[in-house]
């Protein structure tokens, strides 16, 4: 079959199930769905539909990115637009079968929007969403529509039809057309990707090999799963794009080991793909092939780095080298290597049939196009989003995120991951870009953003990231192998309540030590959130330090729990929940704690009821209560 | 080892030809059968690969995934992510390790259950997280703890 006969077939198959006169149904099956429960949504639409005769197409789809409001099940009744539904459980999409599908009510009470012309039926358009509306969806522009696990709905979505035009072109165009885009490594780099094609192109060695980095290790951050899981064939593609461009049938995909449904669907896709001659030998009948070889990571954070994942792939330890030589001239096997992420390539196939000017028409002077982010911690609506580059920081967080719950303080927003830093307040209308959030002192990174709000402790969160770093280091540069643990040993000090007057600076001194010793990007970024951290939130620092007192009531050795006694009624639950067994009381009695005992689980805080409201938390403080229980009523 | 565990292995690593390249995949296919890395499959291992064992053990202690001692029937990975991090996770790992009487990275002495930390699982919107086998349990909190555990008993 040639392309137009791939692609009118596939058109077909995707009208067939639009235009179908049977109901077509949508479950988000990506992790985070499945995670909210997706599953059991899923039979029992199965079992109503079955139960109820009703005949209708069912697909799995990709994240959407409102993860908050998983699971998420779209709607599509002949003939009218298709309806989102969300935090869809087993019985109210069985309500939904009855009321929608025989009945012919939408329940706009219970959706989320539709995704007609204007409003349909008091449903709001899909994308008027405040979360959706400042989006720009290119590299995620398939997640949540097409059943990753179809390669047609992917080509009736326009699929491979960057592929298709770019063996018409010669490589060097296909190069310039990504050059003229502007596209930079997503993977947090963000070296441009044409220079990287261009001179793996032109290294003498051969083989050559193309790689994507899918070892997304960041903690918070879930972007290239989510394209992996949704469209897994716009990584393909990208990938075959650019092994025609760098000359070479070599590909390998080096996935992380945590993503079992994203190989899962990969290895659906390169079976797809090549049943249908999009990949393999001789692509659409031209001289061109190309191969693609899933190799599963095994747990080492490290490996993100390009040197490190060759090794690895090798089948080596994954310790990174010196360079140069760059990768493109000796990466794996010592061979070029042009390695990119996986948003990266997500984004070459709309440039190539779209046209590198129009993805230039997104972002910023010298960041161009759209940057996924996943959006998480202390964040009305946490989930998956990709904006134009240039946004700044305070639209993200409040247009798009809602703002924090229960309307509290914003206090910072980590970018970057465990390399990144904390970005305070003061900085909310910093653009989101390559260079403004370097020099604002974090990075872009991969696209981790996460909130805190006032009960988010900085030093806490320091610590955190070093021990992340620490644990994670190859060990083979000495300032990041000896470093990391010290500053760890400190910061654990200094949240025990045990920081001394000169940790400050023995924090910034060593940090400095370690950036300017450490070979690849884990060492010499790792001190970077405490370094943003002490920069920002100094007097945080001193409190722990000098008042031993943790302001966020987060370090554990710095905050005590009290029953308050005018307002304990003498329920007892808290006696009851306390794991160690450490309050004393009884009926009728005020309750007390021993403080000697407490271990700061915060159980009894939580289950104390709330019309008492009697346990409380502090810091650096003392509050006077009974040494012994006492009858209710008696203070 | 009995010879079944031996005929296991080889069958298991019967597809890995290659050189150094097939090392990690075929530790993964070990582990994937057995849920660790038997003592006893490193040697055949490292026959597959041709690497010395000191190659083979290099390299699986190098990576966090791979296991030197046999797991719980239970497996109960904590998620340590950022999100879950601030959400407190920590407390979480603290009221397991008491529930439970044993270290993360430890198995219970009656094999039922292991405790492990993990670095994000990606279910960020959920956190705190914690996953016991495969099924995932969301906003989780220490007084939660006990129940899901009570599930499993």
């Amino acid at each position: 079959m040639n392309f137009e006969e791939l692609r009118n077939k596939a058109v077909k198959e995707w009208r067939g199930l639009w235009e179908s006169d049977k109901p077509l149904i949508l479950v988000g099956l990506a992790t985070c769905g499945i995670a909210a429960g997706a599953n059991s949504v899923l039979k029992a639409i199965e079992n109503e539909l079955k139960r109820r005769g009703i005949q209708a197409n069912i697909i799995p789809v990709g994240c959407i990115g409102l993860c908050y409001l998983e699971p998420i099940v779209d709607i599509v009744r002949p003939g009218h637009p298709r309806i989102s539904y969300c935090q869809v459980t087993p019985e109210k999409a069985i309500q939904l079968i009855e009321d929608y599908l025989v009945n012919d009510n939408p329940r706009p009470d219970l959706a989320l929007g539709n995704f007609g012309e204007g409003s349909f039926a008091g449903i709001p358009n899909f994308y008027e969403h405040p979360m959706l509306k400042p989006q720009v969806r290119i590299a995620t522009r398939n997640c949540g529509h097409i059943n990753p696990e179809d390669i047609n709905h992917y080509i009736a979505k326009d699929g491979y039809d960057g592929l298709h035009r770019a063996l018409a072109m010669q490589p060097e165009d296909v190069i310039k057309v990504v050059e003229k885009s502007g596209l930079r490594g997503r993977g947090g780099a963000g070296f441009p990707t044409s220079k990287k094609w261009e001179e793996a192109r032109h290294s003498k060695a051969t083989p050559k090999f193309v790689v994507c980095n899918a070892d997304e290790g960041d903690p918070g951050a879930f972007m290239d799963r989510s394209v992996l899981e949704g469209d897994p064939h716009s990584v393909l593609e990208g990938m075959s794009i650019a092994g025609y461009a760098v000359g070479t049938p070599n590909g390998y995909i080096y996935v992380r080991a945590e993503y079992p449904l994203a190989v899962k669907r990969l290895q659906i896709a390169i079976g797809q793909a090549k049943e249908v001659g999009l990949l393999g030998e001789n692509i659409l009948g031209t001289d061109f092939s190309f191969n693609v070889n899933i190799m599963q990571g095994a747990g080492a954070f490290v490996c993100g780095e390009g040197s490190a994942l060759m090794y690895s792939i090798e089948g080596k330890r994954g310790m990174p080298r010196v360079r140069p030589p760059r990768s493109v001239a000796s990466g794996l096997w010592g061979l070029p290597t042009s390695l990119n992420n996986v948003e990266t390539f997500a984004n070459v196939p709309t440039i190539i049939t779209r046209g590198g000017d129009w993805y230039a028409g997104y972002g910023t002077e010298t960041s161009k196009g759209t940057k996924t982010f996943a959006l998480t911690g202390k964040i009305e609506r946490p989930g998956l989003i990709e904006v134009p580059m240039g946004i700044n920081l305070r639209q993200i967080i409040y247009e798009i995120g809602g703002g924090i719950p229960k309307e509290k303080p914003f206090k910072a927003i980590q970018t970057g991951g465990p390399s990144g830093g904390c970005l305070p307040y003061t900085l909310l209308d910093t653009s989101v870009d390559f260079e403004t959030l370097t020099k604002a002192g974090s990075i872009m990174g991969s696209g981790g953003m996460v909130v805190m709000d006032e009960d988010t402790c900085m030093v806490d969160v320091a610590r955190y990231f070093v021990e992340f770093c620490r644990d994670e280091s190859c060990g083979k540069c000495v300032p990041c192998r000896e470093g990391l643990p010290l500053m760890s040993d400190i910061l654990e000090r200094i949240t025990r309540g045990e920081g001394e007057a000169d940790d400050i600076q023995k924090l910034l001194d060593i940090g400095e030590t370690i950036k300017n010793g450490s070979l690849c990007g884990l060492g010499t970024s790792a001190p970077n959130p405490v370094l943003s951290s002490i920069k920002y939130f100094r007097p945080e620092w001193e409190a722990h330090i000098i008042e031993k007192k943790c302001p966020a009531l987060v370090c554990k050795a710095l905050i005590t729990f009290y029953i308050l006694p005018d307002k304990c009624a003498g329920c007892g639950i808290c006696a009851r929940s306390c794991p160690v067994e450490v309050i004393s009381g009884g009926k009728r009695l005020i309750h007390v704690i021993d403080q000697e005992k407490c271990i700061k689980c915060a159980t009894c805080l939580e289950k104390c009821p709330e019309r008492f409201s009697a346990v409380v938390k502090v810091t650096g403080e003392h509050i006077n209560v009974p040494k012994e229980p006492i009858p209710v009523g008696t203070t | 080892m009995s010879t079944d565990t031996r005929e296991q292995i080889r069958e298991i690593l019967a597809p890995f030809k290659g050189r150094q390249v097939v090392l990690i995949p075929a530790l993964q296919a070990i582990q994937g059968k057995f849920g660790y890395l038997p003592q006893e499959a490193m040697e055949e291992i490292g026959r597959v690969a041709g690497v010395s064992q000191n190659v083979v053990y290099g390299v699986a202690s190098f990576y966090s995934q791979f296991r030197f001692i046999k797991p719980g029937e239970h497996m109960i990975k904590v998620c340590l992510g950022t999100a879950c991090h601030v959400r407190g996770a920590d407390s979480l790992v603290e009221s397991l390790e008491r529930e439970l009487h044993i270290a993360p990275g430890k198995t219970t002495t009656d094999g039922k259950f292991s405790l492990e930390e993990v670095r994000c699982f990606g279910s960020c919107a959920l956190a705190p997280v914690i996953v016991v086998d495969e099924q995932v349990y969301g906003n989780v909190t220490t007084a939660k703890t006990k129940d899901i555990l009570d599930k499993f008993n």
